[in-house]
């Protein structure tokens, strides 16, 4: 019952894994994320009919991980890379005064820029959407995408805005106390989602 | 880190690392063509300057206005200090209409940190006196880091007016911090008096001898002769001063190939610094200056995003 009580915007994934570890509960496995990861980049060239005009942008940090996966799928599938950068949103956040100060992370935007690109945006967990919607302020001080999507690996519910993920890994029905963590090879080592809190 | 920015001594290694790591990211806000982020919406800063500033008040302005802050300039000449109003009645009365925070430039060494006792709002010095002038220290010890990489280890002269020059010791504590050799050179009658403890108990060296330092420098921070704070004769003639320890064309050729020159400014071109050294390819004068922007964003943001202070 952390911070996650407060609905931080940032990650659903709580990234403090100290107390009941033992009581996580694993739903996603190493297979599990990566054939995800895999239908995802295959969703997102379905509906942009190809990989023209996509640029894909991280959020730090996991979803800038997750972003550099789904470009490697989608280079695999239609043999051209996409452009992928990440796009920290920490001074567009809404809550700046409620929390001890973050230390800001980079944000890169590839070559081509985001002028009438077609943006998919990436995190790891979709909460309480505040992130997104941060995340927005600061794609509209770049330039202006033809459209922006957004593509989560784990939506669990619980939206404090009206903002809805375009491309979903999995739906992950939690209690609002739960904690959602998401481990990465590029992070922590190894793939895993948990989930653990609540029900005390 | 601490509430306010008074000296460098507020800030410790991890502080001072962090202020550089964010404003390398302030600093490619710097170069979007949108360079305006929301993050200090609704704060009020009043920059006091009751001495005269180019490049430090302009900058402040500048890093507050694209973190969305109301920025409000204040000078003494124009304000009711000139009609004798005290600086204690000054601030407090500015502060009264509801500001948050204080960028203070004074006459008077430890101005910044006597307001700060007077008033709630958050105070950052932006040089008082012949004290301390921190944020010029940490866009100095930026740029530096910049072209030069980790400065650990690193050799540094600061040369020049020691005396008289609040960028000497904000640096000389910022560059201990960071674990960098410093040299600084003068001639006798610009050494602080009782330099030699004040040297051996920061672990600085001092030199007399300009010629002995430059070869084995990586870095030469030249510093302004003030002579507006100069009632004495400190040597009896420019050119004197320029022979002995001005950055001059020949002295320029001892140089390592990857030393960088530094200087706060303003220059006294010919005097310290010859024009050859000032706009040479070492010359990173101008960078000090765009990294001053970056620098004082991170520093404002730091000091006025968060409630309280950083975690």
């Amino acid at each position: 019952m952390t911070r996650q009580d407060s609905a931080p915007p940032s990650d659903g994934s709580s990234r403090d894994n100290t107390e009941d570890d033992q009581f996580a509960r694993v739903v996603m496995s190493c297979g599990d994320v990566s054939r995800v990861l895999r239908r995802v980049a295959h969703e997102i060239l379905e509906r942009n009919k190809g990989s023209q005009d996509l640029v894909v942008l991280g959020i730090p940090t996991r979803g800038v991980a997750l972003a550099r996966r789904l470009v490697h799928v989608m280079a695999e599938v239609e043999g051209l890379e996409v452009p992928c950068g990440a796009l920290d949103i920490t001074m567009h956040r809404d809550d700046l005064r409620r929390n001890p100060i973050r230390a800001i992370e980079h944000t890169y935007i590839p070559a081509p820029g985001i002028d009438d690109k077609t943006v998919v945006l990436v995190d790891d967990v979709l909460f309480s959407g505040r992130t997104v919607r941060a995340a927005m302020d600061a794609l509209s001080d770049l330039g202006r995408p033809r459209a922006v999507r957004l593509a989560v690996l784990i939506d669990r519910g619980h939206r404090d805005l009206p903002i809805r993920a375009d491309y979903v890994g999995k739906n992950l029905p939690t209690a609002s106390s739960e904690r959602v963590q998401v481990c990465l090879a590029e992070h922590d080592g190894f793939d895993e989602v948990r989930i653990s809190g609540g029900h005390r | 880190m601490k509430r306010h920015l008074l000296s460098m001594n507020d800030l410790d290694r991890h502080d001072i690392l962090t202020i550089l790591d964010t404003a390398e990211s302030m600093h490619d806000v710097q170069r979007r063509e949108v360079k305006k982020l929301p993050t200090l919406r609704g704060r009020t800063v009043v920059n006091m300057f009751f001495e005269d500033s180019t490049r430090t008040r302009s900058s402040f302005e500048i890093a507050g206005k694209w973190l969305s802050a109301d920025m409000i300039n204040i000078s003494a000449k124009g304000s009711s200090t000139s009609k004798g109003e005290s600086l204690r009645d000054t601030v407090r009365t500015v502060a009264a209409m509801g500001v948050d925070g204080f960028v203070i430039r004074h006459s008077a060494s430890g101005a910044a940190q006597q307001v700060s006792q007077w008033v709630d709002a958050v105070v950052v010095n932006a040089g008082d006196g012949m004290h301390e002038h921190p944020t010029q220290a940490l866009l100095d010890v930026y740029t530096m880091r910049q072209r030069l990489g980790d400065l650990e280890g690193l050799h540094v002269a600061i040369v020049g007016d020691l005396t008289h020059s609040r960028v000497l010791r904000s640096n000389l504590i910022c560059l201990k911090t960071l674990g960098t050799r410093v040299t600084v050179v003068a001639p006798p009658t610009l050494m602080p008096s009782g330099i030699e403890t004040w040297a051996s108990s920061e672990g600085f060296d001092t030199s007399y001898d300009l010629d002995a330092v430059l070869p084995t420098a990586d870095a030469v921070m030249m510093l302004r002769v003030q002579r507006e704070r100069m009632s004495g004769g400190f040597f009896p003639t420019a050119r004197e001063y320029t022979v002995g320890y001005g950055l001059t064309r020949e002295r320029l050729g001892t140089l390592q190939k990857h030393a960088v020159i530094c200087h706060p400014g303003p220059m006294n071109r010919g005097l310290e610094i010859a024009s050859d050294a000032a706009d040479a390819a070492q010359s990173l004068v101008l960078d000090q200056v765009s990294a001053g922007v970056a620098v004082r964003m991170s520093v404002l943001y730091h000091l006025f995003a968060g409630e309280g202070s950083l975690s």
